[in-house]
């Protein structure tokens, strides 16, 4: 009987190595290369034409310009704010009123598909439609408002849309008639995945309805709640089209967006400072997702 | 008085009917088991009991009161279930003190429950742990704790070992035993295994098709099954059934062509009936291999099996098989001629008719 010999680690799984390779190769070049070349030439002065060899880098080199000068535009910082109202008030109103929709729908009621349909409907439109849709019903010349004042209520004023201050309101309200609907359903699956045991132990225990909704039940479907939340927080980042559609950014700048912002430099001459605002967006992004990640993944690991 | 009392009840989904005009009385400090096939309607009664179903028709009554249309949570009773349904998010001591808590009863009264509840199941050391980090035995004392802190003179168990694998089975089965004698609480069971059933219960209700095929004591069960559909379903390996007809007025049971007398047969008057089967136990049947002076029926040995304690054999007696439960010495290889002898005062005769016993 002869020895073998360990065979090469490198040829183990070798079919599995090589149909992973391609999408390897799109993650290193597409995701890892494009943003660490994005962030490199936010240092950059360069205003058109992408640059990709060290010396062109050396040769336009400024430092931190790009971020001084970024966060010296009254524009981004209307930008970066209205993003914030943004964000907070849709993920935090989606969570809210896509659960209270969810658990009404969970309350074994007739004709559940029909309204499943209605509430979701909107998520199968595009944003620009919902930005257009949304723009005709709160338009004041021929809107709601002259709805209301033609039906007699002749004071009635409901002028968001044309008033600097509330602009940026009617983005979150025309975002949450859109998107809360994918946020019911994703929690009424949550809701549906909870063995019915629980809900009958808690009623024998006499716990009522809504300590057992609040205490037993959204505790048990915190990964849903999480994947929600990653969907409902990364929607309000990318918006842009909605924005564009609705308000134009405006009046004036009032409800401009960091991604309307980004796309403006990066196409009309001052790319460098367009990847210097998607880096700060990136990092935004990251000071938000990394400690998740890692409480989240590092306990899995653990246990 | 009885502990719990079901007069009348039926439950209706739509069309279909999974309780009929039931009626059961439990006494005081009994432990009932509701034993049958899956959509028997044993876990329908049970949630009918804790007030988790609505009935159609009837009322139910637990220690005399009228509790038909009382919410769960105030009918003196308290529930341990298949899945567990802890909590998972609450530690043990959450998932036993919650209830109470909710229900406004003073810390001291919680703590003193809790504590109690711990000694008596002995899972003080597990108080602080959530019910991820258990195992599936300690779960399933968890919620058996949940329903004691209730202080509730009914138990209600929806198949609560069917989760866990054997040995834990036989374990937490004798600890439910214990808990019984100790706290002597009425207790409502339900389950599919035969044996929970046999060694628990006082008294077995055997369910099919939403009614109650026969209400006794494990004994009576066993050796007077009340129809064919106990007959075969209590016991493993089931009842052997000989098809074949009473005659000379009843004194004897002719199978084929074999007559077998019928002298100590334990039941009613057998009467000439042309179409009966005559039900025997693999243990209620002996085997020889010279024929005895009694009836005996002939029959080959197709399959020794060796259980360790005793051993099953499988006969065939012209087209029909037998199973004989027999000591390990009397092993027997294939292909044997033998003789079986009937303990007719064990047997049970039916009539094929109408499937009841005789």
């Amino acid at each position: 009987m002869s020895e073998v010999k360990r065979p090469n680690p490198l040829f183990r799984n070798l079919t599995s190595k090589l149909a992973a390779s391609p999408m390897i190769f799109i993650v290193l070049v597409v995701f890892v290369g494009s943003t660490m070349w994005t962030v490199a030439s936010s240092f950059t002065g360069i205003k058109t034409l992408p640059i990709f060899t060290p010396q062109e880098f050396y040769d336009n080199w400024v430092g931190w310009d790009q971020y001084v000068r970024l966060w010296n535009t009254p524009r981004w910082i209307t930008s970066i704010t209205n993003l914030a109202i943004y964000g907070i008030l849709y993920s935090g109103f989606a969570f809210v009123i896509g659960f209270l929709l969810a658990v009404l729908m969970d309350q074994k009621i007739r004709a559940e598909g029909v309204f499943r349909t209605i509430y979701l409907y909107p998520f199968a439109l595009s944003f620009i439609v919902t930005g257009k849709v949304w723009a005709w019903v709160l338009n004041p010349a021929f809107g709601l408002e002259k709805t209301v004042r033609d039906m007699g209520w002749t004071s009635f004023s409901f002028d968001w849309l044309t008033n600097r201050d509330m602009a940026i309101y009617t983005v979150v309200i025309a975002g949450l008639w859109q998107g809360t609907g994918l946020v019911m359903a994703l929690m009424l699956a949550g809701l549906r995945s909870i063995d019915d045991e629980i809900w009958r132990a808690a009623r024998v225990d006499g716990i009522p309805k809504w300590r057992t909704y609040l205490q037993i039940v959204v505790p048990m479907m915190r990964p849903v709640m999480i994947t929600i939340f990653v969907i409902v927080a990364s929607g309000s980042v990318r918006v842009y089209d909605l924005v564009l559609a609705l308000t134009q950014g405006g009046p004036g700048n009032s409800s401009q967006v960091p991604s309307m912002y980004i796309y403006e430099k990066l196409f009309v001459g001052a790319l460098a400072q367009g990847t210097a605002a998607s880096s700060v967006l990136l990092l935004a992004t990251a000071i938000i997702l990394i400690p998740w990640i890692i409480v989240e993944f590092g306990k899995k690991s653990r246990e | 008085m009885h502990s719990v009392s079901v007069k009348n009840v039926s439950l209706n989904f739509g069309a279909a009917s999974v309780l009929k005009n039931m009626n059961l009385d439990v006494e005081e400090g009994e432990f009932i088991v509701l034993l049958g096939p899956s959509g028997c309607g044993k876990s329908t009664l049970l949630n009918c009991l804790a007030g988790l179903l609505e009935l159609s028709e009837g009322q139910i009554f637990i220690k005399g009161k009228n509790v038909t249309w009382v919410e769960p949570s105030e009918r003196g009773i308290g529930m341990v279930f298949q899945s567990y349904a802890l909590y998972p998010q609450m530690t043990v001591r959450g998932n036993l003190s919650f209830g109470l808590k909710i229900a406004g009863l003073p810390k001291d009264e919680v703590d003193r429950r809790v504590a109690r509840a711990a000694e008596i199941l002995q899972i003080g050391p597990l108080l602080d742990r959530k019910p991820g980090a258990l195992s599936g035995g300690q779960r399933q004392r968890v919620a058996i704790g949940r329903a004691l802190v209730r202080d509730v003179d009914v138990f209600l168990f929806d198949e609560p070992l069917s989760n866990l694998d054997a040995k834990l089975r036989s374990e937490l089965r004798v600890e439910i035993k214990r808990l019984h004698t100790r706290l002597n609480n009425t207790m409502v069971y339900v389950t599919h295994d035969q044996i929970e059933a046999l060694t628990l219960a006082d008294r077995i209700a055997v369910m099919k098709g939403g009614v109650i095929q026969q209400l006794a004591d494990p004994q009576t069960i066993y050796n007077k099954p009340s129809n064919l559909f106990v007959a075969g379903f209590i016991g493993s390996p089931s009842m052997n059934f000989l098809s074949g007809k009473t005659i000379e007025g009843g004194r004897a049971f002719q199978f084929g062509d074999t007559r077998i007398d019928l002298a100590g047969y334990d039941g009613g008057a057998v009467l000439e009936r042309d179409q009966a089967i005559l039900g025997v136990r693999p243990e209620h049947i002996s085997v020889s291999h010279e024929a005895p002076s009694g009836p005996s029926i002939p029959a080959v040995v197709e399959i020794d099996e060796n259980l360790g304690a005793d051993s099953l054999v499988w006969l065939m007696c012209g087209t029909k098989e037998i199973c004989v439960r027999v000591p390990v010495e009397g092993r027997l290889p294939a292909g044997t001629q033998v003789h079986l002898a009937l303990d007719i005062h064990k047997a049970s005769l039916f009539d094929a008719k109408t499937e009841q016993r005789i």
